[in-house]
């Protein structure tokens, strides 16, 4: 048996590759694994499909003005209109508007404000953190005080004050939901990024001669995604719930779009003077989105953990 | 301090014996590496009153003189806190030297032009220790390998494909695995991947970090046989970083012990084995395991490794030198020419009328069976 | 598969046969270990060599009874000093653990607790097992530390680990193990992690240890060429079996099981300049999935149609165990 052997292919021999575990198929398993988040996850979309829906499932548009009977104002849930062919399920408020139509609306608006406001703010927060993490020193020092300010502030204060300058709108509202969200991925963001700068891809990614901004966006970036959706997810339930209490407080959005907020503020003074329907199912509409949300973000912080990696 | 003379007589010479030709493809001179220790506002206070300075530099790098030539593969040996890994990525141009020169193909890097600077750092690439950290888990074998030969040109967006099959074949993995991501393939497949990689930029340097460290004796011995083939195939040049005396003495043409920060000896492989002549190249080869039938007698030197933040005065190795002299303790020896090709750095080199050259008792190279004890 | 014990009979500290641990998981099972049996006498010390995946951490594990939940551990029979450990309840193992039956990790920070001081980590060791004053365990922490040969243990004793090197600690958790005056230590990868003269200071000193206890001692390593000058016998594993045991001159100079040939064969040296390595072709199959019949089958240069039923281990020579089909010297 001579010493010397042709080095062989990997491929010639019994396949050593792993067989291809799809990540998808894995993060897919590991969330069904979870009942609780797969219930939370079925609501969440039931809720989204509903909002997104909502001109063709409401039974009426409560915002159009011509539609509404002022004769019709305040009835109990399950009560049909004088000609019955419609039935508010969940009762009517002050102005004659059918609750369900105006939760299904309501939740449109509401979503809309949470998910673009996030999206910007994980957008913001993102950049600004990787930017922080990679240059570190100064830059590092600079950023994260901008941070720390940001944080060091309550957001509802934040958000009054800016609602205050800016006035009322939807946009001005999302602007403000971004002020007030940023800094939580931004610092999310430098966590992750300030492990991964340290890891060897990176350094070969600079021995290769890559530009800092290609090294930062693809390299980097896809790698601290993770704990950002984590935070995301989390973070959406937290924009909803804000943007109600400034609609409840009313710098929210206008009246001619009320939010789920608006809706549980118009209704608050009548709680317990019997028509409790008008800020009780708005409320209960509400809670049932934000738990949803944070039933799926906790499953997700459990699997995204990176003591667990795929 | 006084420029050494004799320190351009380092002949290299390969694996027959003869002396490499031509000038050196990288040389550095006077390299040295210094970290600060970061501190901030409320630390630095605290030591205002305590009454301490600066907090001190931890110096990995302390003036390292060296050349590459063309063809031979030179290591890097040593321990930790030797600073052959921040040597390794200085030159491959990741960490900026503190102070020093480069010299890439005879020109300095600092005065090159922005074409020639780019030629260096795609001339000089690196392979790692970590198999599993060294190739970015959210990235295909495609994208690692090829992003950056079509990002500086090389090769073209619709050719690249065609590359990276090549370049895959010839590291031995199979050309459908570029679809494939990281996690799907075994520690020594990943480094062949990392060894794909950097030959993708056609480089003239390989830098190899402690790249076989992680791998399993029988994986380790495919990867140092494909490192030899690509040698010859590509006509490349390796600097090999290794702390294992035992896959350099395969390998290596020319060997530089390093020790806290600065090179201790540095010889060609045969004349490290066989004449070693700083002690502690002797301690590191009587550590060389040895398949040998008898029980060893270990006879280790003593004491710890030291800190770069806290160096012994006079000769960093003289707390551990079973040979110790009095001026070992002020004076620290200079890497001085003892022998063709050979340098070391030690006061009991220093060839003195009357003072007889130790040689390293060959040892280890006996091949009697010693029998149990 | 029972094989003969080696040597002459009687007086074993350690009776492993059979072994087997299984790891349930999603993707199917993992057969760590898959079939071991080794015996041990008193004051051995036994090399147990593998590559990454041989199994040899697990069966280290498997003996301490440190398998996780997902895993299973059966066994014909795992008898120490006496004791069955199969059929031991979690008190009677916790007072084996530590006291009798000691085991060093490859990482020292897996036995030292970072938030406590060195003192309070070994008093609180001594104390688990003896029912002795804090003063009286003070002392013999300070011997053990004299003994593992660290330099000023009275000053050791009041640092949090953190303050101490690599290998100042590793030494730390072996003075932890021999706290308790062990029979057997198992000792998993202990030096792996350290540099080559910390390397060669703790083998000094186990090996000196070892000598004067009387204390056994299973060194489980990938470095083949580092045990052999340490250990009376070695056992080769590959894929959660042993393929070859016997004593550590016969395995040097007449191993006779083709991975053992290719194991060494590959090892970079002097001898090899100049030429390729021999390599073994391929690499480590996946637990997941071994193939039918040795394991070692798809790589190895004498395996044929025989090969696809299972080789068991079985005598080739006076303490000498193959489990292969074509066992026999390497003709050069």
């Amino acid at each position: 048996m001579s010493q010397v052997i042709e080095p062989v292919h990997d491929a010639a021999v019994a396949p050593t590759l792993r067989a291809p575990v799809d990540r998808w198929r894995r993060f897919r398993q590991q969330f069904a694994s979870s009942t609780v988040a797969m219930v939370g996850l079925f609501v969440l979309v039931l809720v989204i499909l509903a909002a997104v829906f909502a001109p063709w499932l409401a039974p009426q548009n409560p915002f159009d003005l011509a539609t509404l009977d002022i004769l019709d104002a305040k009835l109990p849930p399950g009560s049909k209109n004088f000609d019955g062919s419609l039935t508010y399920w969940l009762g009517t408020d002050g102005q004659a508007r059918d609750i369900l139509s105006a939760i299904l609306y309501g939740m449109r608006i509401s979503l809309f404000v949470g998910f673009v406001s996030v999206s910007c703010a994980f957008l913001i927060g993102a950049v600004v953190g990787l930017v922080a993490a990679y240059f570190g020193g100064r830059m590092d020092a600079l950023l994260m005080r901008l941070v720390d300010m940001q944080l060091s502030f309550p957001s509802i204060l934040v958000a009054l004050v800016l609602l205050a300058v800016l006035g009322k709108g939807v946009d001005k509202v999302i602007i403000a939901l971004i002020v007030v969200q940023w800094a939580y991925f931004a610092r999310a963001a430098r966590a992750a990024a300030i492990v991964e700068r340290n890891k060897e891809y990176v350094e070969a990614a600079r021995c290769m001669a890559l530009s800092w901004h290609r090294i930062l966006w693809r390299h980097v970036f896809p790698n601290c995604i993770p704990p950002l959706m984590v935070i995301a997810t989390i973070d959406l339930a937290h924009a909803i719930a804000l943007e109600a209490t400034l609609s409840f407080l009313g710098v929210g959005v206008p009246v001619t779009e009320p939010s789920l907020g608006m809706l549980i503020s118009n209704g608050f003074e009548f709680l317990l003077s019997g028509t409790y329907w008008i800020c009780f199912f708005p409320g209960i509409a509400l809670a049932i989105v934000v738990v949803a949300i944070n039933l799926v973000g906790d499953h997700l912080r459990d699997i995204l953990n990176p003591r667990n990696e795929v | 301090m006084s420029d050494v003379l004799e320190k351009r007589s380092t002949m290299p010479v390969d694996r027959r014996g003869h002396c490499a030709s031509g000038p050196p493809i990288l040389r550095v001179e006077g390299l040295k590496r210094d970290y600060a220790q970061p501190s901030d506002l409320i630390d630095r206070i605290g030591r205002r009153l305590q009454g301490k300075g600066k907090p001190p530099l931890v110096r990995a790098v302390m003036g390292v003189d060296l050349d590459v030539f063309h063809g031979e593969v030179l290591a890097v040996v040593g321990e930790s806190g030797c600073g052959k890994t921040t040597l390794g990525r200085m030159l491959a141009g990741i960490i900026p030297p503190t102070a020093g020169r480069i010299e890439y193909q005879g020109q300095d890097i600092a005065a090159m032009s922005a074409q020639d600077r780019r030629r260096y750092e795609l001339g000089v690439q690196m392979i790692f220790q970590d198999p599993f950290s060294s190739l970015n888990p959210r990235m295909r074998v495609r994208d690692i390998i090829g992003e950056a030969p079509v990002v500086h040109g090389i090769v073209g967006r619709r050719e690249v494909d065609d590359y990276v099959s090549e370049l895959l074949t010839k590291v031995g993995l199979d050309p459908d695995y570029r679809e494939r991501y990281p996690h799907q393939f075994s520690g020594g497949q990943r480094q062949r991947i990392g060894v794909a990689r950097a030959l993708a930029l056609k480089p003239k340097v390989i830098v190899c970090d402690e790249a076989v460290a992680a791998l399993d004796v029988s994986i380790q011995a495919q990867v140092l046989n494909l490192f030899m083939d690509l040698r010859r195939d590509f006509d490349l040049t390796y600097v090999f970083i290794s702390h294992n005396l035992g896959v350099v003495s395969h390998i290596a043409d020319r060997v530089a012990i390093m020790y806290l920060g600065r090179i201790v000896e540095l010889a060609s492989a045969e004349q490290v084995f066989s004449q070693a002549a700083h002690p502690y190249t002797h301690a590191l080869l009587k550590e060389l395991p040895r398949l040998s039938p008898g029980k060893r007698r270990f006879d280790p030197i003593v004491g710890e490794l030291p800190s770069p933040a806290n160096p012994p005065a006079g000769c960093a190795f003289h707390p551990r030198c079973p040979k110790v002299m009095e001026r070992c303790h002020d004076d620290r020896p200079l890497l001085q020419g003892i022998g063709p090709g050979h340098q070391s750095a030690c006061h009991l080199n220093e060839v003195m009328p009357g003072m007889e050259m130790p040689v390293a008792t060959p040892r280890y190279l006996k091949r009697t069976v010693e029998g149990r004890e | 598969m029972s094989p003969i014990e080696s040597g002459h009979g009687g007086d074993l500290l350690l009776d492993v046969q059979g072994l087997k641990t299984w790891f349930y998981t999603r993707d199917g099972i993992v057969k760590a270990v898959d079939g071991v049996s080794l015996q041990l006498k008193r004051g051995e010390i036994l090399g147990l060599v593998g590559e990454s995946g041989s199994g040899k951490s697990v069966t280290g594990f498997s003996i301490m009874g440190l398998v996780g939940e997902r895993g299973k551990v059966h066994a014909e029979c795992i008898r120490f000093d006496g004791v069955d450990l199969l059929k031991a309840d979690a008190e009677q193992m916790r007072r084996l653990r530590g006291g009798r039956l000691a085991m060093i990790f490859q990482d020292p920070m897996m036995t030292l607790n970072p938030t406590l001081r060195i003192d309070t980590q070994m008093i609180e060791a001594v104390q688990a097992h003896d029912q002795v004053s804090k003063k009286a365990a003070r002392d013999r922490a300070l011997q053990v530390l004299k003994m593992v040969g660290i330099p000023a243990p009275e000053d050791r004793l009041k640092v949090y680990p953190h303050h101490l090197s690599g290998g100042m600690r590793q030494r730390i958790a072996i003075a932890i193990a021999l706290l308790n005056g062990p029979k057997l230590i198992i000792a998993d990868e202990p030096t792996t992690a350290l540099d080559v003269t910390i390397q060669g200071q703790i083998l000094y000193e186990v090996q000196k240890l070892c000598r004067e206890m009387g204390t056994a001692l299973i060194w489980i390593t990938h470095d083949l060429a580092l045990v052999s000058g340490l250990a009376d016998r070695m056992a080769v594993m590959y894929a959660g079996r042993i393929v070859e045991c016997t004593g550590t001159e016969t395995l040097i100079t007449h191993a006779q099981h083709p991975y053992t040939h290719g194991l060494m064969a590959s090892i970079p040296s002097l001898e090899t300049r100049g030429h390729p390595l021999f390599q073994i072709p391929g690499s480590t199959p996946s637990l997941l999935s071994l193939p039918q019949g040795c394991p070692f089958r798809n790589r190895c240069y004498r395996a044929d149609a025989q090969c696809t039923y299972s080789p068991d281990l079985l005598p080739v020579g006076p303490g000498h165990e193959v489990s292969c089909w074509h066992s026999g010297v390497r003709h050069e």
